[in-house]
């Protein structure tokens, strides 16, 4: 029992996870005051909802550095969009506009990368600058604020679940909370239950092999890149009402964090591994690292060395843990008595 | 009549060993040079009074020279079959490190002596910084056999944040004595221009005439046949990063000495542009293919659209933006091209 929980990535990044919580909840009692947890899962829920998008890539055997820039093009050219036709209607109307545009947008990633048979990471590097470029050469590049967005959208940006009084002012919980829940749902059971996610991970094992085995790998891609996409266009809008602005200039720069998530919680471009429970413990471990290592004394300066150094330590457990069984199973073929 | 005759067959000479020289895998070669050619004549035809000057082809030199050796640097590790992302950071680290040994070194009006020593003491360092970036990010990829691009995404987050941490966040300066590695001219000839030559010319000899040039172009081609034909891969790919890293903190010092001000958050989009301009000189991703020349030719053509979207978009303020929009075009539409040649060359041979 407790030798099958060792082999599992997930428990050492929970372990890491709770004692990382322990110790910044014992210096310092305010982390786990319930505004500062309510205002980590709000962090937490915007690079989650990025973070189900990349699993699914690295799953496959790919890594997507261009879905920051589909969330920026999508939320900016559906904001630019509305403000132009002084929108008045509900909060879906925007959702749906910049998910599909960011559907579209990972649909031309996919295509690229499938037909062609491109390495993802340089496909992707290109896609990034060409659609942020292409948002702020075409659309526009300028800043969006509180009072120039949709009404929807500042309402959506107010709304709570709990809400809890606290010396500094309300806070409560958002609904994007319940949005990355029945996407991490819908994600868990596509990968566990489904021929479609057993078609995700053969592609990541062994592409040739998948293929062989009669998966058609074109489509898998064009769903993966297509889903990431719509995940990306979501996930910029929600960022978009988060902060209550459209600036062009945000999101692009923070891939870098959601994929050091996503590996840190055991997902990998080598070997078609990664769940939904590693990434969401990875992407609340990130969110620690770089929001409340403050209150533990260390310096933000050093911010940056801590999720590199948790990317590296994400990509070298497994390799740890491969050692380890290659070792118990050259002992165990020693063990073996030569009979002839 | 026979006079005639011999121009033609010398005619036929040239156009046949012109296309073995195709044949031989140069047709990239050829391909780029046309680029070049072309868009060179179209931009002096467009704008001779800016384009075809001097002071021109001076700043162009100035501005190409730093990105030609990271791109140089990203080439040899994508040789191999992998890819540096850490080449910026670890440009910054060293750049960081040399600007800090100069400015508490060098006080302001010191003798020429102690000059010569910080100058000498912070190129040395910065070199040192680029070996050891070099040779953690190849050891990680070599014995722990991480994937390249998270190894290389972990460690350029981790030199860029060892700068963050080492300096606060604020900006290094230089001393004036530096500045000639980033501005200086040689008989006309801009200094980091010069740099860049020697790089090449040392970096080509490598890869094609040693030893460890062949090992890592066939580990590049077919990793498991390199190991049983003898080669220790693991060597060969530390060496590589190393090689790498050193590029790096050369590209380092040179944006010390040019801008006399190093950050870590300076050159961001570099790493795109190096690997726009590796896969424009038709370095394979996947390995295996590649070389000095082809990339010195990307850099030609890529410096001079650069410069040619700066004259014809001079009066909006989007020429930055276009550019980003237009790199990320031309990387997608050149990778689709070489797919389509790549086939077509495997074609001739089968």
């Amino acid at each position: 029992m407790f030798r099958q929980l060792f082999r599992k990535h997930e428990f050492f990044i929970g372990l890491i996870l709770i004692v990382i919580s322990l110790t910044i909840g014992l210096i310092n009692p305010r982390f786990f005051s319930l505004a500062n947890v309510f205002s980590l899962l709000r962090s937490a829920t915007i690079m989650g909802i990025f973070s189900m998008g990349v699993l699914i890539v690295l799953i496959s055997g790919g890594i997507d550095v261009s879905f920051t820039g589909i969330a920026i093009f999508s939320m900016y050219t559906t904001v630019s969009l509305l403000v132009a036709r002084d929108f008045q209607g509900s909060i879906l109307l925007p959702f749906i506009i910049s998910g599909l545009l960011g559907l579209i947008l990972g649909l031309i990633n996919g295509v690229i990368i499938g037909v062609f048979k491109l390495p993802t990471l340089i496909v992707t590097l290109g896609t990034l600058s060409l659609y942020r470029g292409a948002m702020l050469f075409f659309v526009g590049s300028n800043y969006y604020n509180q009072a120039e967005l949709p009404v929807a959208i500042k309402e959506f940006a107010r709304a709570s679940v709990f809400t809890v009084e606290t010396s500094s002012g309300k806070t409560g919980l958002h609904p994007t909370f319940f949005i990355l829940a029945f996407l991490g749902f819908i994600v868990w059971y596509v990968l566990k239950y489904t021929m479609l996610g057993r078609s995700f991970y053969a592609m990541g094992g062994d592409r040739e092999s998948a293929e062989r085995a009669g998966f058609n790998i074109l489509r898998t891609q064009l769903i993966i890149y297509g889903f990431a996409g719509l995940l990306s266009g979501i996930g910029g809008m929600i960022v978009g009402a988060l902060f209550r602005q459209a600036n062009p200039f945000s999101i692009v720069g923070t891939e870098l964090d959601i994929i050091a998530a996503t590996v840190l919680g055991g997902a990998s471009i080598a070997g078609g591994r990664g769940s939904v429970i590693g990434t969401l413990l990875g992407v609340v471990l990130i969110t620690i690292a770089k929001n409340s290592l403050v209150l533990l004394g260390i310096p933000s300066e050093w911010q940056r060395v801590i999720v590199g150094f948790f990317i590296l330590l994400g990509t070298a457990i497994p390799m740890v843990q491969s050692l380890v069984v290659q070792r118990r199973l050259a002992m165990q073929r020693d063990e073996i008595p030569v009979t002839s | 009549m026979s006079h005639i005759e011999n121009t033609e067959t010398h005619n036929q000479s040239l156009i046949s060993r012109l296309q073995s020289f195709i044949k031989n895998g140069n047709g990239n070669i050829v391909r780029l040079l046309t680029a070049v050619i072309v868009i060179f004549t179209l931009l002096s035809m467009a704008r001779p009074e800016t384009f075809l000057t001097i002071r021109n082809m001076q700043s162009m030199a100035f501005q190409a020279s730093e990105i030609g050796i990271l791109t140089i640097a990203i080439m040899v590790t994508m040789l191999s079959g992998g890819i540096d992302l850490a080449i910026v950071s670890t440009a910054s680290l060293s750049g960081i490190i040399a600007g800090m040994i100069l400015t508490s070194m060098v006080p302001p009006e010191s003798s020429t002596g102690t000059v010569a020593l910080g100058l000498v003491l912070a190129i040395l360092a910065a070199l040192i910084i680029g070996v050891v970036c070099g040779a953690f990010s190849g050891y990680l990829v070599a014995v722990w056999e991480m994937p390249a691009i998270l190894a290389t995404l972990g460690t350029s987050l981790l030199y860029k944040g060892l700068g963050t941490a080492i300096t606060g966040g604020v900006t290094v300066f230089g001393i004036t004595e530096s500045q000639f590695i980033g501005n200086g001219e040689v008989l006309g000839i801009p200094f980091p221009l010069i740099l860049l030559l020697i790089v090449s010319i040392i970096t080509g000899i490598i890869l094609s005439r040693t030893r460890f040039g062949i090992n890592l172009y066939m580990l590049g081609t077919n990793p498991t046949a390199a190991r049983f034909s003898g080669i220790d891969n693991r060597r060969v790919l530390i060496y590589s990063y190393i090689i790498s890293g050193v590029l790096s903190a050369i590209a380092g010092i040179i944006i010390l000495g040019r801008t006399n001000a190093m950050n870590v958050d300076f050159g961001a989009s570099y790493v795109l542009l190096a690997i726009l301009i590796a896969v424009l000189g038709d370095v394979d991703p996947y390995g295996g293919s590649g070389n000095v020349i082809g990339v010195l030719l990307a850099l030609v053509a890529m410096q001079f659209l650069s410069t040619g979207f700066n004259m014809l978009l001079y009066k909006s303020s989007g020429a930055n933006f276009f550019k980003e929009f237009a790199w990320g075009a031309l990387l997608i539409i050149v990778l689709i091209v070489n797919h389509f040649s790549d086939k077509r060359s495997t074609m001739r041979i089968s």
